[in-house]
C-alpha cells in the first residue's frame, strides 16, 4: 500500500524462506497468507476491489441517503429487487462484503506500514553509511582533481552538502551524506493517517446518533427520540446520551429567484431559532440557514428543506372547534411547490374528520386543471377531499402523519373543493365546515452528533501532509573521496544513489550537486566543465 | 458595462478562445506532420537533468554563477529548435489562455460570483486549469510535444460547454450561496482535474509511443501509432505523466477533504455516499493505484499507463455522467 514499492519488498524478502507455503505446517501457511496479504500485488487488487464494490452504491437507491427511492425501486422491480437486498445492494456502503473489501486492504495496509514504521524509526536516526570502495560502480558518479589538499576538500564538500541540508558524516578520506528521510515519513504518515480516517469514521459513526424532523413556524423541538420524524443512532450509542437541547422556530423566511432560467428555485431560506443547550440554560437567538447550521454541545442542527404548513380551522358537527393550526404539507415537486398533505382532525364529534389537501402556493388554472406556476405564495390555494367516519387512532397503531388510513373512513360526497384564504367550505350532512386561514412555512431539519468528525478532519489534514512529503521529496545518498594522487594534485570522486528515483531527476541533482562541488573545491579540473575560479 | 452585456462578452471570449485553441491545434498537428523528431531535444539525459534540476525543490538560486549556468543554456538553446508552426501554436495558445480567463472573469463579473456553478462553467474552468497547467509544463519541462494531446479535449470541451451544455448566467441555490467552500472545493477540484487532463493527454502519448517502440522492434504494420515517430521516447513521456499525475493526487485528495467538510456545513455530514462522492473515491482510489502499480514489480510500465487512463475516464464519467445520470446532493451540477 505505500508508493514505495521497493521498499515494501525488501522488507518482505527478510524473515521468510523463498518458495511455497507446502509442507509447512500451520505456522508456514499462517506466515505465507500473512506475506500474501501484504503484499503489494495483494493491495493493488484489493484497491481495485474496493473502486469496484462501490459502483453498485451509485447506480442503486441508497437506504442511507433516499429510502423513498429504495421504495420505489421495490415498486417498480419486484423480482430483481428482494434478490438485490439480499446481497445488500441498497446498503452497498454498510455490507458485509463491502466491509471485507476494505477490512482487507486495511489489515494488509497495517501489515505493511507498522513494520515499516518500526523500520524507519530505527533508521531515523541513523548516519549515513560510509563510502563504497568503488565509487564510479554507483549508478551516478563523476571525479576530477584539483590542487586543493584533501582535508581542504573534504571540508569544503561538508559546508556545502550541510548548506544543501544533508545529514553529513565523515570518515577517513570520505565523505557520506544523505537527505529525504522525510519522504518515508511522509510516505507512513499517509497510510497511518489512512488508518486513523477509518477509525476515526467507524467510531464517530458508532458513538454518534443522527436524526430528521420537521418543524412549522410557531413550533418547537425537544431533543429526545420521540419528538424525532426519524432517528438513526450508531451501534454504541444509549439513548440517554442525547444532549438535553431545545428550540423553537420563531420565524422564517424564503424567497425565490423570480426570473431567468432558474425561475423558481429557491434562493435564499432561513428561520430564526430561539434555543437552550439545556432547560434552565439561557435562551439564544441563531438564524439557521443551508450554510450556518447551529452547534450546540457538538451537536449539530442544519436546515436540509423546507415546505409549507397551511393552516386550518375545522368546526365540527356539534360547532365546536375541533382543530386551529397549522399541518405541514409535502412538496411532490420542488419547482412548483405543489404540496400534499393529510388534515386529521380526531377530536371533531359526532364524527372524526379528514381531509386529503392539495396546496398550490401559486395557483393558475389550464386546461388540465389547477396547477401551481411558481413556488412562491403569490395565489395560494387547497383543494380538499373530506372524509368522515373513524381515524383508527384509538387502537395505538401508529400512523404516518401523512398518510391517511381510509379503512373506517367514508368519503363524503362531492367533488374536491378548492379554498382560497378565508374562505369556508360547509361540508354537507352537518358533518361540519372548514376554513383555510392561511400558510405558514416548516423547515426540515436534521440533527448529527458525530463524536469522530474532528478526529477525522485530523487524520484527512495528516494524510494530505504526508501524501505531499511521500511523493515530492526523494531519499537520496551522496558519497565525496578525496585522495592525494601520485601527481601529488587531489583526486575527488563522487558517487550518488537513490532508491525512490520514479520521477527520474536524482541524474539532474546528482549534476547540479557534483558541479557546484566542482566550483568549490577550487581548481579548473578539466576544460569540458569550465568552473569560475576564485568565487570562493 | 451591464449584467447581460458582460454575460455577452463572455460567451463571445469563449468562442474565441475555443478559435484560438483550434487554430493552435493546427499549428501543433503541423509541427507533428512536418516537424523534425524532437525526441532528441528532450531525451538527451543532460538536457533532460539541467532543465529539471531547475526545478527541483534544492535548486540553487544561492549560487547563481555555476549551479545555474546549465538550466540558462538550455531555454536559449530550445526556441532555435523550434518550428515555426510550433511557436505560432505556442503563442495562439498563450493568447487563448488570456481570453479564456477573461472569458471566466467576465462571467464571474456577470453572475457575481464565483464562475463556477454549473456544468457550463466547471468545463471552461477545467479546460482552463489543462491549459494552464499546459503552459507550467512547456515551460518547466518543455513539454510544448503535448499540445496537440492537451489542447483536442480542451478544445471539445469548450465545444460542447458553448452548444448542449450550455447554461446562461443565473444565480445559486442557497447551497452553493455566499460561501467560501465553493471557491475552495471546487477551485482545488477545477484545477486537479486540469493536472490530471495534462497528465492524461501525455500518458495516452506513452502508451503510443511504446506501442510504436513494441511495433518497430517487431517489424509489424505500425500503422495509427506511427504519430509516436515524433514523439518523445517512451520512458520519457512515461516519467513526464507520472510527475504531473503526483501533482495532481493530492490536489484531488485536497479537493475531496475540502468537499467533505463543506457538506459537513451544508449537508450535515462529511460524507453520505452521494453519487458524486462515490465517484471521487472511485477516482481517488484509481489513481491511488496508479501511483502504486507504477512502482510495483510487474505493473509497471504500459500496465500502469492503462490504470492512469482508467483513473481519468473516472474522473471523466464524475464529471459527465454523475452530473447526467444520477441524481444526487450534486446535481444541482446543472442539467
Amino acid at each position: 500500500m505505500s508508493t514505495d514499492v521497493t521498499e515494501r519488498s525488501d522488507l518482505d524478502a527478510l524473515p521468510q524462506a523463498p518458495g511455497g507455503p507446502p509442507g509447512l505446517g500451520a505456522l508456514g501457511w499462517a506466515r505465507w497468507f500473512w506475506r500474501q496479504l501484504t503484499s503489494m500485488r495483494t493491495a493493488l487488487v484489493l484497491l481495485f476491489l474496493l473502486a469496484l464494490a462501490s459502483v453498485p452504491g451509485s447506480i442503486l437507491p441508497q437506504r442511507g441517503p433516499d429510502p423513498g427511492k429504495v421504495d420505489q425501486y421495490f415498486t417498480q422491480h419486484p423480482q430483481l429487487a428482494p434478490v438485490l437486498d439480499k446481497l445488500s445492494m441498497f446498503d452497498v456502503f454498510g455490507a458485509p462484503w463491502f466491509a471485507a473489501v476494505y477490512l482487507l486492504l486495511f489489515i494488509s495496509l497495517a501489515g505493511c506500514v507498522l513494520p515499516r514504521s518500526w523500520h524507519h524509526l530505527k533508521i531515523v536516526r541513523a548516519r549515513p553509511p560510509k563510502a563504497p570502495r568503488n565509487l564510479s560502480r554507483l549508478p551516478e558518479s563523476d571525479q576530477w582533481t584539483t590542487d586543493l589538499p584533501p582535508d581542504e576538500v573534504l571540508e569544503r564538500v561538508r559546508t556545502t552538502l550541510r548548506g544543501k541540508r544533508f545529514r553529513v558524516d565523515t570518515a577517513d578520506d570520505s565523505v557520506a551524506a544523505e537527505k529525504g528521510y522525510l519522504r518515508e515519513t511522509g510516505n507512513l504518515l499517509f497510510h497511518i493517517a489512512l488508518l486513523g480516517l477509518l477509525l476515526a469514521v467507524g467510531a464517530g459513526g458508532a458513538l454518534g446518533y443522527k436524526g430528521n424532523v420537521l418543524v412549522t413556524e410557531g413550533d418547537g423541538f425537544a431533543n429526545t427520540v420521540a419528538a424525532y420524524d426519524r432517528f438513526n443512532p450508531g451501534r454504541g450509542f444509549s439513548d440517554g446520551g442525547l444532549q438535553p437541547f431545545s428550540f423553537h422556530v420563531d420565524d422564517m423566511h424564503v424567497s425565490y429567484i423570480n426570473s431567468g432560467a432558474q425561475r423558481g428555485q429557491p434562493s435564499e431560506y432561513e428561520a430564526g431559532l430561539t434555543y437552550q443547550a439545556a432547560p434552565e440554560d439561557p435562551k439564544l437567538h441563531h438564524r439557521l440557514s443551508v450554510n450556518h447550521p447551529l452547534n450546540v454541545d457538538g451537536v449539530k442542527v442544519y436546515m436540509i428543506g423546507q415546505g409549507y404548513s397551511p393552516t386550518f380551522k375545522v368546526v365540527d358537527g356539534k360547532g365546536n372547534v375541533a382543530l386551529n393550526g397549522p399541518t405541514p404539507f409535502l412538496n411532490s415537486d420542488a419547482k412548483s411547490m405543489t404540496s400534499e398533505g393529510v388534515v386529521k382532525v380526531p377530536d371533531a364529534e359526532p364524527d372524526q374528520l379528514a381531509f386529503l389537501g392539495v396546496f398550490l402556493p401559486t395557483t393558475v388554472k389550464t386546461s388540465s386543471g389547477l396547477v401551481s406556476a411558481y413556488p412562491g405564495p403569490l395565489n395560494p390555494t387547497v383543494t380538499l377531499l373530506s372524509f368522515k367516519g373513524d381515524l383508527g387512532l384509538d387502537n395505538g397503531t401508529p400512523q404516518s402523519v401523512y398518510q391517511l388510513n381510509t379503512g373506517k373512513l367514508q368519503k363524503i360526497k362531492g367533488a374536491p373543493h378548492t379554498l382560497k384564504p378565508k374562505q369556508w367550505y360547509t361540508l354537507p350532512g352537518h358533518a361540519g365546515k372548514v376554513q383555510f386561514t392561511g400558510y405558514k412555512h416548516w423547515a426540515s431539519v436534521a440533527v448529527t452528533y458525530d463524536p469522530g468528525r474532528v478526529p477525522a478532519l485530523c487524520a484527512a489534514v495528516a494524510a494530505i501532509i504526508g501524501l505531499l512529503l511521500g511523493l515530492l521529496i526523494r531519499r537520496r545518498r551522496f558519497w565525496v573521496r578525496a585522495t592525494r594522487g601520485a601527481d601529488g594534485r587531489t583526486l575527488v570522486e563522487t558517487g550518488g544513489l537513490t532508491r525512490t528515483d520514479a520521477g527520474g531527476t536524482f541524474a539532474a541533482e546528482f549534476e547540479e550537486l557534483t558541479t557546484r562541488l566542482r566550483a568549490r573545491t577550487g581548481t579548473a579540473p578539466d576544460s569540458s566543465h569550465p568552473t569560475s575560479q576564485g568565487k570562493e | 458595462m451591464s449584467t447581460t452585456g458582460l454575460a455577452q462578452l463572455s460567451d463571445d471570449l469563449t468562442l474565441l478562445t475555443g478559435l484560438l485553441y483550434s487554430l493552435a491545434i493546427l499549428g501543433y498537428a503541423a509541427d507533428f506532420a512536418f516537424g523534425k523528431r524532437r525526441a532528441a531535444a528532450a531525451v538527451h539525459p543532460a538536457k533532460e537533468a539541467a532543465l529539471v534540476g531547475a526545478g527541483a525543490p534544492v535548486s540553487g538560486s544561492d549560487d547563481p554563477g555555476s549551479a545555474d549556468e546549465p538550466a540558462a543554456a538550455a531555454p536559449a538553446e530550445e526556441p532555435g529548435r523550434m518550428s515555426v508552426s510550433m511557436r505560432v501554436a505556442l503563442g495562439l495558445t498563450g493568447l487563448g489562455l488570456l481570453v479564456h480567463f477573461f472569458s471566466i472573469l467576465t462571467r464571474g463579473l456577470a453572475a457575481q460570483r464565483v464562475p463556477w456553478g454549473n456544468m457550463h462553467e466547471f468545463i471552461l474552468a477545467i479546460g482552463f486549469g489543462a491549459v494552464a497547467v499546459f503552459m507550467v509544463v512547456v515551460w518547466r519541462f518543455k513539454a510544448y510535444f503535448a499540445g496537440l494531446f492537451v489542447l483536442i479535449p480542451v478544445v471539445l470541451g469548450i465545444g460542447l460547454a458553448s452548444t448542449a451544455l450550455y447554461t446562461p448566467v443565473g444565480a445559486l441555490m442557497p447551497a452553493l450561496k455566499t460561501n467560501y467552500w465553493i471557491s475552495i472545493h471546487v477551485t482545488a477540484a477545477v484545477t486537479a482535474s486540469g493536472t490530471f487532463i495534462v497528465a492524461g493527454a501525455i500518458n495516452v502519448m506513452y502508451l503510443l509511443a511504446a506501442r510504436y517502440a513494441k511495433l518497430k522492434a517487431d517489424g509489424g504494420e505500425i500503422g495509427f501509432s506511427g504519430i509516436a515517430r515524433k514523439m518523445p521516447e517512451a520512458s520519457v513521456l512515461d516519467r513526464l505523466s507520472y510527475r504531473i499525475a503526483i501533482f495532481g493526487f493530492p490536489i484531488w485528495t485536497f479537493a475531496i477533504v475540502a468537499g467533505a467538510m463543506w457538506a459537513d456545513q451544508a449537508w450535515g455530514r462529511y460524507w453520505g455516499w452521494d453519487p458524486k462522492e462515490v465517484w471521487s473515491f472511485i477516482t481517488w482510489v484509481v489513481y491511488a493505484g496508479y501511483l502504486h502499480a507504477r512502482s510495483t514489480a510487474g505493473w509497471r510500465g504500459q500496465k500502469a499507463a492503462w490504470i492512469q487512463l482508467l483513473a481519468f475516464g473516472c474522473l471523466m464519467f464524475n464529471l459527465f455522467g454523475v452530473n447526467i445520470w444520477f441524481s444526487g446532493l450534486h446535481s444541482y451540477a446543472g442539467l
